[in-house]
C-alpha cells in the first residue's frame, strides 16, 4: 500500500555548488551517445507536469538531421501554485545553463533560449550576468553556442511548448496540433529540445553524480526527487525537495494545519484530494500497482475546512475561461459554461442534476480540446464536482 | 522668408534629414527598436515590448507604426498584442498595479487589499487614476503563492501583502 513510503527530504537542486565549470568540462569530453544513455538509464522524466522521458527527448532530437536545432527552456512558469522555477532561476541559474550547453553538445545545437515570463522580469538582469559568464567559457572552448533571454508577455497557454514556439515566433500563443513533435518541428519548424526549468536542473545532479544515484531515489517508475511548491492553508509554505512516490497521507501529516480537507495536486488543471482519499494517493508518474497516483508538476495547495471549494472551483474556472487562447470551441466556450453552468446550479435557476450535465461537457472536452488546458479543466473540474457535491449546490 | 525661398530650400535639403527630423518620437523608438532586433516576425514582441516599457501601453498609433516599420499587416500586429495580458492596447498610467487573483492570493485576503487599493487611488480595477499615474488590474497567478497576497507594480513584486502595508507602498509610489 501506499502508506509504506515515508517522506524523504533531499538536498541536490539548491545545493550550491560553484564547480560548473568542472562539471561542464567533464560532460563536454563525454559523446552525445554517452550522456543520453546516462540520461536514459536515469529514467529522468520532465518536470513541468507532462513527464515525458529527458533522455528519449534529447536522442530524438539527436537523431533529427537539420541543419539548425535550438534548445529551450521553459521558464513560463505559470500554474496557479508553482514557482520552483522562479526560485531555481533566482538561486541555482547555472545549473540550468550548463544543462542547455549539455544538450547543445548532444544535439547540435548552435542557439538556446530561456523563455521567461513577463512576471518574473526583475530576475532578467541577474540572468544575463551569469549567460554571459557562460558565453564567455563556451568562445573560450570553442563550442559556438549563445542563449538568449526571451521574454514573455504574460499568458498562460505560453507554457505549452508548441504555443511557446508560435509566441516566439512574434504570433498569438495558440498551441499547434501535435505530432509533429518539438523534437523534429520545433521552434522556426527545426528540431528543439524543450525542458522545463527544473528538469534542467534534475541534468547537472544526474551529471555530477551519476544516474546511479538519481534512480536509487524514489519509486518504480517514478525515480528522483522532485521539488514541490507547497502553498495554502499550511504553517510552512514554501519549496521543498522530495522524494517521488510518497503518500499523500505522510505530506499532509507534514505539511498540514491539522485540519486539511483537501489538497489540490498540480495546480489549476491537477487533481483535486479529499481527505479520504489521502492514505490512497501517492504522488508520482502513472504506473504505479496500487493505488491512484497523481503526477504533478509541483504545486500542492492545501484546504482547510474553513474553505468553500465551491470558491475554489469558481476562482479555477475564472482561470481557465481567462487564460483558454480561444482558438478550439471545445475549450473557448467549454470553459465558459462550466463557470455559468456552477454559478446557475448555485443559485438555484438549475437543478442539482445539471451537473452531471457539466460533467459530460468536460469528458467531451477531454476528448476534443486541442492542447492541455482543455483537456485538463475535467481534472479539477470533476475530482470537486464529484468530491464536494454538496457544496456546489447549498 | 517668402515662399518662393522657402520653396527654393526645402529642395535641396536632404530628404532623410528631412523625414528624421520630422518623425515623432514614436516612430523614432519603433525605429531603433526595430534596428535593434531586427524587422522578422520573430522580432514583433521584443518590439512591442520595448514600446510599452516607454509608453506603458501600445496606442493605435503605435500599433500601425510597428505594422509599417515591420512590413506586417497592422491587423497582425494586433491580434498579436491582444493576445498577451502584459501588452496592454488601453491607454495605462504611470505605474500599473497588478493583483494576483489566483486561488491562494484569494484565499490569503487579497480582496481587503485590493479595496484598499482601490479607496487611496479612488480607482476600480481596470481603471486609471485622474493624473495619469497609477491603473490598476487583476492578474492571474504571480508564482507568489508561498508569500501570498502578492502584486506587481510595473516590474517589482510586493508579497505578504496587508491593506496598511499596501498603503505605506502606494504612499511612496505617490511621491515619486
Amino acid at each position: 500500500m501506499a502508506t509504506s513510503y515515508q517522506l524523504k527530504r533531499a538536498d541536490f537542486i539548491f545545493k550550491n555548488e560553484n564547480d560548473w565549470e568542472e562539471i561542464l568540462g567533464k560532460i563536454l569530453k563525454q559523446s552525445p551517445q554517452e550522456l543520453i544513455n546516462e540520461l536514459i538509464s536515469s529514467e529522468l522524466k520532465g518536470r513541468g507536469g507532462a513527464g515525458f522521458p529527458t533522455g528519449l527527448k534529447w536522442k530524438v532530437a539527436s537523431e533529427t538531421k537539420s541543419d539548425k536545432k535550438y534548445v529551450i527552456c521553459n521558464a513560463d512558469e505559470g500554474e496557479p501554485g508553482t514557482f520552483k522555477d522562479r526560485e531555481i532561476l533566482q538561486r541555482v541559474p547555472y545549473k540550468v545553463l550548463t544543462a542547455m550547453v549539455a544538450c547543445a553538445h548532444v544535439i547540435g545545437a548552435k542557439e538556446g533560449f530561456i523563455y521567461l515570463r513577463n512576471e518574473y522580469w526583475f530576475l532578467r538582469d541577474e540572468l544575463e550576468k551569469v549567460i554571459d559568464e557562460f558565453e564567455y567559457y563556451c568562445k573560450e572552448i570553442k563550442l559556438d553556442f549563445s542563449i538568449q533571454i526571451f521574454m514573455g508577455s504574460g499568458a498562460y497557454i505560453c507554457g505549452e511548448e508548441t504555443a511557446l514556439f508560435e509566441s516566439m515566433e512574434g504570433k498569438r500563443g495558440e498551441p499547434r496540433n501535435k505530432p509533429p513533435y518539438p523534437t523534429t518541428y520545433g521552434y522556426m519548424g527545426k528540431p528543439t529540445v524543450i525542458n522545463n526549468v527544473e528538469t534542467l536542473a534534475h541534468t547537472y545532479t544526474i551529471f555530477k553524480y551519476g544516474a546511479k544515484k538519481f534512480y536509487d531515489l524514489g519509486v518504480q517508475y517514478s525515480r528522483g526527487t522532485k521539488l514541490f511548491s507547497v502553498s495554502g492553508d499550511t504553517p510552512k509554505p514554501g519549496i521543498y525537495e522530495l522524494e517521488l512516490g510518497m503518500s499523500l497521507q505522510d505530506f499532509v501529516h507534514e505539511f498540514g494545519d491539522g485540519d486539511t480537507k483537501a489538497v489540490q495536486v498540480g495546480g489549476a488543471s491537477g487533481f483535486l484530494v479529499p481527505r479520504k482519499k489521502f492514505a490512497d494517493t501517492a504522488i508520482g508518474y502513472q504506473g504505479k500497482l496500487t493505488g491512484i497516483s497523481l503526477p504533478t508538476g509541483g504545486s500542492m495547495m492545501l484546504f482547510n475546512s474553513s474553505r468553500s471549494m465551491y470558491n475554489v472551483l469558481d476562482n479555477y474556472l475564472e482561470f481557465f475561461r481567462e487564460e483558454s487562447c480561444g482558438q478550439c470551441t471545445p475549450c473557448r466556450v467549454g470553459c465558459q459554461q462550466l463557470l455559468i453552468g456552477i454559478k446557475a446550479v448555485k443559485r438555484g435557476e438549475k437543478p442539482a442534476n445539471y451537473l452531471d450535465k457539466l460533467l459530460r461537457l468536460t469528458e467531451t472536452m477531454q476528448y476534443t480540446a486541442k492542447c492541455g488546458l482543455g483537456q485538463s479543466v475535467a481534472n479539477s473540474f470533476s475530482s470537486i464536482v464529484e468530491n464536494f457535491r454538496e457544496e456546489m449546490i447549498y | 522668408m517668402s515662399y518662393q525661398e522657402l520653396n527654393a530650400a526645402t529642395k535641396t535639403i536632404n530628404l532623410i534629414t528631412l523625414k528624421k527630423t520630422f518623425m515623432s518620437p514614436i516612430q523614432t523608438l519603433i525605429k531603433d527598436l526595430a534596428d535593434k532586433h531586427g524587422r522578422r516576425r520573430e522580432s514583433l514582441l521584443p518590439v512591442m515590448q520595448g514600446v510599452v516599457e516607454q509608453e506603458n501601453f501600445l496606442s493605435e498609433y503605435s500599433m500601425v507604426e510597428i505594422a509599417r516599420e515591420m512590413d506586417l499587416p497592422a491587423a497582425e500586429v494586433y491580434g498579436t498584442a491582444t493576445f498577451y495580458s502584459f501588452l496592454e492596447v488601453k491607454k495605462m498610467g504611470k505605474f500599473i498595479i497588478r493583483m494576483c487573483k489566483t486561488i491562494t492570493c484569494a484565499m490569503k485576503g487579497k480582496n481587503q487589499v485590493l479595496f484598499a487599493i482601490q479607496d487611496m487611488l479612488k480607482i476600480k480595477v481596470g481603471e486609471t487614476s485622474a493624473d495619469g499615474r497609477f491603473s490598476l488590474l487583476e492578474t492571474n497567478c504571480l508564482g507568489l503563492c508561498h508569500k501570498a497576497p502578492a502584486m506587481l507594480i510595473n516590474h517589482d513584486i510586493y508579497t505578504d501583502l496587508t491593506p496598511e502595508k499596501v498603503r505605506e507602498i502606494l504612499t511612496e509610489y505617490m511621491s515619486k
